[in-house]
């Protein structure tokens, strides 16, 4: 019980660092894309961390940082 | 019961803040623990949380968990993604903490650490958090738009292009006393340049090594740069004592300029998987890891304050920047208090992101608090400093001269005690040649880091290491935000200067974006040169206009917050956003105006171009100027800065107008006309989720 928790806590403190960095969570997204669109391709493990940080430092005028 | 027991228990935290405030109170004219300090801060951070936070999330907003948010909405699995509040609320976090809250604090400790202290809590609570919180609301119920966006829709499209407009020059200066804190903190320091220097290289590997070899494996590389970056701080201790090698990393604050202008250029136009990425890595982390060191740190250790509650220098007359209490000493402490900046994050991926709309208070207004708590550290970490140390590295030499004599000289004068061996003694503990005039307020807080982080691990033999480290930590983050920043300006040059020109607006041109970034480059360069020849260190100009900056776009942040207000006509708790907007507004205003018309040339900028001038007439040459020639481009500079001052100046009072216009046509209106999505139900499954 008590080991399930930290189990959790230890993944969400992962997790949290991950998307500090701009990284959500792979299987999260592979999960929806099944779901909702079973017709398109999923991108793997790989594609779907260059999209990721294309789109985070890639641009478009939006800050992600503070001073 | 449980009703009772809790309003014991707040009544006891009350009980307990109020007396760690009459410690620090009445303990005037002794120096008390830090401890009381942390006491004080958390006990209010937690009532304010618990009360004022939840009133505005249930009394005034009326977060409803049962409607949709964008996440759920546009769930995509990339952007938008339904998140775990605590999950998001280090996202969030890592991303509005910066340079800013630290810095701030131990610039604004020449005053003594009373008034920073009591407005990064009055501060925080009242307009820094509230501003953060519902600009992250009005962004969530209106599919997680930006803020120029937010803007253009409720009060009009022209508010929102001006918004836009000075949001460009705003980062401009922000990125120019970021690299300034940096050149201020590397100049005649081999060792630390080494590091900061070695930084690069460490990147690009691990930026190859995850491209080619290890993809997706952030921990590792990760772990890799981290032991990477540590040696380096080893290594950079024989670099600084062999004479050779010293030699090469040895810099002037000028040639370090036309380093990082150049660095800057490059970085930006780079992959991002090659430097960028990495680094931010690093960056991040370490980030993380160090302010939470920190709070340890502060709190085994729980350092004596040495530094007097109230100086002098409360009248203006203070070295470190000039101008009286009110308004530059809310202009000073800025980030840790109320950050305009945080209105773009607030309205940038956290909306995106946000599971339930009530977790919005817990991130918003939560990780806003936690900023000012960053802060609070910062400030204690340069009030346990010894004052005569604190004021030999931060202020100017123009003031205190170059040498320890006359710098123990002068401060002697002032009444704080110092003495030659002090001032040996800690350059040589943290393995420098000099640490007088170290300003920027980054040699500072490594200083006092160093004593604090030393405390818990090492003794006295570790402080040149923990001292580098602390100086590794802020140049790698600042180096992070001057790339993407440059990155970000040039995006949005390319989408202004597109209006007028259509071909600038291809961002994959290379022309075009070259242009841009070069364009950005120079711009933030220029203020960055200026600074670094000023004799009164630079800092003494830029932080001030970097705070009314600041605060200029948290005045247009609270301004759209007021407005949605009345737009939801809820006029009656206006107050919440009217308050600190006011105060926002009066401060910036205030202190914009004085930096162009004061009569002391420390602080107004005419006066001191009429200085210049007046010299100029009677063929007389003074510092920094070497020539009649550079005492013209001195005077040029004025009037750049006056420009520039007074353009942020137009930027508010219009959007002040137009928010009153918008205010206006709201309250003759007896219905709501906020610019909201239509109410939608949750899917049953994201409470199950939940």
């Amino acid at each position: 019980m008590i080991n399930n928790q930290m189990n959790h806590v230890w993944k969400q403190f992962a997790q949290s660092l991950r998307l500090m960095v701009g990284v959500p969570e792979y299987s999260v997204y592979v999960e929806h894309m099944r779901s909702v669109h079973p017709e398109q391709t999923i991108m793997s493990q790989e594609e779907f961390f260059r999209e990721r940080m294309e789109a985070r430092y890639g641009g478009k005028g939006r800050l992600n940082r503070c001073c | 019961m449980n009703q009772l027991s809790k309003w014991v228990g707040w009544s006891l935290f009350s009980l307990l803040g109020a007396a760690a405030f009459g410690v620090i109170a009445l303990n005037r004219g002794e120096s008390i623990s830090a401890i009381w300090i942390v006491i004080a801060a958390v006990c209010v951070y937690l009532i304010a949380f618990r009360f004022y936070s939840q009133f505005i999330a249930r009394r005034v907003l009326k977060l409803d968990a049962t409607r949709m948010t964008p996440a759920y909405k546009h769930n995509d699995g990339l952007d938008h993604v339904p998140t775990n509040k605590y999950v998001l609320f280090g996202h969030h976090f890592a991303a509005i903490a910066g340079a800013g809250p630290l810095v701030g604090p131990i610039l604004a400790a020449q005053m003594g650490y009373l008034p920073s202290m009591l407005w990064l809590l009055a501060g925080v609570v009242f307009a820094g958090a509230v501003q953060d919180f519902i600009v992250l609301f009005i962004s969530m119920r209106r599919n997680a738009r930006s803020l120029g966006d937010l803007i253009k829709s409720e009060l009009g499209h022209v508010p929102g292009m001006i918004a836009l407009f000075g949001t460009f020059f705003i980062m401009l200066i922000l990125l120019a006393v970021l690299a300034l804190i940096v050149v201020k903190a590397l100049a005649e320091s081999p060792w630390g340049t080494f590091t900061v220097a070695a930084t690069i290289p460490i990147a690009m590997f691990m930026g190859i090594y995850s491209r080619y070899f290890r993809p997706c494996a952030i921990a590792e590389i990760s772990l890799i740069g981290f032991t990477l970056l540590i040696l380096s701080i080893v290594a950079g201790q024989y670099v600084q004592e062999d004479p050779a090698w010293a030699a090469v990393f040895s810099a002037t604050g000028e040639q370090l300029t036309w380093v990082l202008i150049g660095y800057g250029f490059i970085a930006s136009v780079l992959p991002v998987w090659l430097l960028l990425a990495p680094r931010d890595y690093l960056s991040t982390f370490l980030k993380i890891g160090t302010i939470v060191g920190l709070a340890i740190g502060v709190i085994i250790l729980s350092p004596e304050l040495k530094m007097p509650a109230l100086t002098q220098f409360i009248d203006g007359s203070g070295p470190v920047w000039s101008g009286d209490l009110f308004p530059f000493l809310f202009v000073t402490v800025a980030c840790g208090a109320v950050s305009g900046f945080h209105s773009l994050i607030a309205s940038g991926t956290t909306p995106k992101m946000i599971q339930n709309e009530t977790d919005a208070r817990f991130i918003g207004y939560g990780a806003m608090l936690m900023e000012s708590f960053v802060a609070i550290m910062a400030l204690v970490a340069a009030a346990a400093l010894e004052p005569g140390i604190y004021f030999a590295m931060n202020s100017p030499a123009a003031i205190i001269g170059t040498t320890v004599e006359s710098a123990v000289q002068t401060i002697s004068q002032w009444g704080f005690h110092i003495t030659p061996e002090m001032i040996t003694q800690t350059t040589q503990n943290v393995g420098e040649h000099s640490i007088i005039s170290r300003t920027g307020g980054a040699p500072t807080l490594a200083v006092g880091m160093a004593q604090i982080l030393s405390g818990v691990i090492g003794d006295t033999a570790m402080m040149a290491f923990w001292y580098h480290f602390a100086i590794l930590f802020e140049a790698l983050f600042i180096l992070t935000a001057v790339d993407a920043g440059t990155r970000a300006g040039r995006f949005m040059l390319q989408d202004l200067l597109g209006s007028f020109i259509p071909a600038m607006k291809q961002t994959d041109s290379l022309m075009a974006s070259l242009i841009a970034t070069g364009i950005c480059v120079s711009g933030w360069g220029y203020f960055l040169y200026q600074g670094v020849i000023d004799p009164l260190g630079g800092i003494n100009t830029l932080w001030p206009l970097f705070g009314i900056a600041n605060q200029m776009l948290a005045g247009i942040a609270l301004i759209l917050c007021t407005c949605v207000l009345f737009r939801m006509k809820l006029d009656r708790f206006a107050w919440i956003t009217v308050i600190p907007a006011v105060w926002v507004c009066i401060c910036t205003l205030t202190a914009a105006w004085q930096k162009i018309f004061h009569d002391n040339p420390r602080i107004g900028f005419l006066a001191h171009a009429e200085k210049y001038q007046e010299a100029v007439t009677q063929d007389i040459v003074l510092a920094p100027a070497k020539s009649i020639g550079q005492m013209q481009q001195v005077i040029f500079n004025d009037y750049i800065n006056v420009t520039l001052t007074a353009l942020f100046i137009v930027v508010l009072i219009s959007i002040l107008m137009f928010g009153i216009r918008t205010i206006l046509q709201a309250r003759v209106i007896h219905h709501p006309t906020t610019r909201e999505m239509p109410f939608e139900l949750l899917p049953v499954y994201a409470s199950i989720e939940k």
